[in-house]
């Protein structure tokens, strides 16, 4: 059963492309932040918190603004659908009491679209949100998974791959715990705390074992994409030189 | 001096009372040769304080009312967690539009109506007609909707839906071509939200579903001129003569579409080991992780939606919520037969 999937550019079916994120780039904005997956880059630019919270939210938490700028043409309902599923997943996991009463612009433009944009804008808009001294409980680890018609799954596909598929499914996870605590102490229903999906949105008919193949490719990748933030948090926080 | 003869809420005592008159002045409580009696339990004459709580807690305290309730399985509506509201679906309600449907999920009532016209083909799939879903939410949904200012969640559900109405493959597109690379239907599915009363992606699918059912694709000819035009009962149908000499008659009569793998939605709530089947607007506007799930009558996933929320969800939630959208899914197929529909 350990027949592999050709892959254009003959990545294995879990490898992702290489990652890139530099933060802190545009220097007006309170935090901002570009990430690149192979192809695709997203940049993000965070402003806040702004006093005052629009109407119908509620004022006794702070709320979260997200502008999505496509690279071309007009913003529809694609455009809107992103920004609602941006916008929720950033609010579950912002610490929204610190700053009541608030509001945090959160602008996303996109800068190449080649597959697996979601995912890319909402690791981007954490980076951004991290950049700005948001309070967070956790970063939120966005990942996306495709499932070909043999019932393989593939990580992180690029545009062509994603219109082949018969379906995929984008994953957002809590980063990983590295923790002083023994393993398997921190287990909520018998799973690791981070294995909890905070959002998932899919497209196309899958059966049910196949979207949870899908989560569990999505929780080891995430595992991956942690390491990576961590390392690149890190790296700027030893180099007090840096603007 | 006695006790004066006083009116007790009934949902106090008797707990989940569908009954939704609430006495509004709990102060006048002297109701000459009440009808109501006081149910006989002890610690009843000294709530009288505590009645009127109840009310103001559900206000001032809405998320510990809630899971006062949840202790016990049920909810404020006297519905077990896992139950959906009373569906009802109608059919034909809009006479000028090719095909429509009210659907109604206890409060929630979505109309929906389907209105046909020809288009040319894209050019990359030439044998296809195509499908345009617009949702509406009027004013008159609900208080937070004003006019001039269109809803947040409305562009959003009918992305959605658009999505989950083409990638479940309910209405084959290649049912929709009139004349290969020359003339296609486009369906204009329009859906108005009445009454937004929670659920809304659910009751939106399933009024489209039945709208889709109810549909007839109207009789049309080519005319002289390459032009199609639609035809009305008196007369004939006619193919283009150069093409077919013999007179082949493809639309006799109005036909309706042939619906595959219908899919069928249900929306949950988590909330810390609960999961609620099918949300009020209330229980939403207090409890912020909702699930849909989306299968079709095979059994697939057409679609697994969670934007956010306060709670993460683990597999065993997301098997409940499976599990109930699996039942909910046979009883709005068992709905929707009752009404002759394949």
């Amino acid at each position: 059963m350990s027949m592999d999937i050709d892959r254009e550019d003959g990545r294995a079916p879990n490898q992702l492309r290489p990652l890139a994120c530099s933060r802190n780039i545009l220097h007006r904005a309170h935090g901002s932040a570009s990430w690149s997956q192979g192809d695709t880059k997203v940049l993000v630019a965070v402003y806040g918190p702004k006093a005052g919270t629009k109407r119908n939210e509620n004022p006794e938490k702070a709320c979260f603004e997200v502008i999505w700028k496509p690279k071309t043409g007009q913003i529809g309902k694609v455009e809107r659908e992103y920004e609602m599923v941006l916008k929720k997943t950033l609010q579950s996991i912002c610490v929204l009491t610190v700053n009541p009463n608030t509001t945090t612009s959160v602008i996303v433009q996109v800068v190449h679209d080649d597959g697996s944009l979601l995912p890319c804008a909402v690791n981007a808009a954490c980076a951004a949100l991290v950049e700005a001294g948001i309070p967070m409980k956790h970063l939120a680890v966005a990942i996306c998974c495709c499932l070909a018609d043999n019932g393989y799954a593939i990580l992180d596909p690029n545009k062509i791959e994603e219109q082949k598929m018969k379906a995929f499914a984008c994953l957002v996870f809590p980063n990983s715990i590295l923790s002083v605590l023994p393993e398997g102490s921190s287990l909520v229903e018998g799973e690791p705390a981070e294995h909890g999906i905070i959002t998932s949105t899919t497209y196309g008919v899958m059966s049910v074992e196949d979207y949870f193949l899908c989560v569990e490719r999505g929780q080891a990748a995430s595992a991956s994409l942690s390491a990576f933030f961590r390392k690149n948090f890190q790296q700027s926080q030893r180099d007090p030189s840096k603007p | 001096m006695a006790e004066p003869k006083c009116s007790q809420p009934k949902f106090l005592l008797r707990f989940g009372s569908l009954d939704t008159v609430k006495p509004k002045c709990f102060l006048l409580h002297c109701f000459e040769g009440a009808e109501k009696t006081v149910m006989g339990m002890p610690e009843v004459s000294q709530d009288l304080s505590s009645e009127m709580e109840v009310d103001a807690f559900r206000r001032l305290f809405p998320l510990r009312f809630f899971e006062r309730h949840f202790v016990e399985s049920v909810r404020p509506d006297a519905r077990p967690l896992g139950k959906a509201r009373d569906t009802v679906v109608n059919l034909g309600l809009v006479a000028s539009a090719d095909g429509s449907a009210l659907a109604k999920i206890g409060s929630t009532t979505m109309l929906a109506a389907i209105r046909m016209e020809v288009m040319t083909p894209y050019k990359d799939s030439p044998e296809e007609g195509c499908i345009a879903v617009e949702f509406h939410m009027p004013p008159i949904c609900s208080p937070i909707v004003r006019p001039g200012r269109p809803a947040e969640a409305a562009p959003v559900i009918a992305k959605r839906l658009s999505d989950t109405i083409l990638s479940s493959g309910m209405v084959d597109l290649k049912e929709l071509c009139l004349v290969k690379g020359k003339a296609a239907w486009m369906a204009y599915l329009d859906i108005y939200c009445l009454d937004a009363d929670g659920a809304l992606f659910d009751a939106a699918l399933l009024s489209a579903v039945a709208a889709f059912s109810n549909l007839e694709i109207p009789v049309v000819a080519l005319n002289n001129d390459g032009k199609i035009v639609t035809v009305t009962e008196e007369e004939e149908e006619e193919e283009d003569a150069a093409a077919m000499p013999e007179k082949e008659v493809v639309n006799k009569e109005k036909r309706k579409l042939k619906l595959a793998n219908i899919p069928f939605s249900l929306t949950c709530i988590l909330h810390k080991n609960y999961i609620l089947a099918d949300p009020t607007a209330e229980e939403e506007s207090i409890m912020d992780t909702l699930v849909t799930v989306v299968l079709d009558m095979s059994d697939q996933i057409v679609s697994i939606y969670k934007a956010g929320g306060t709670f993460l969800a683990y597999s065993s939630a997301i098997k409940g919520c499976v599990e109930l959208a699996r039942q909910r899914a046979k009883e709005l197929n068992q709905i929707l037969g009752e009404m002759d529909i394949d």
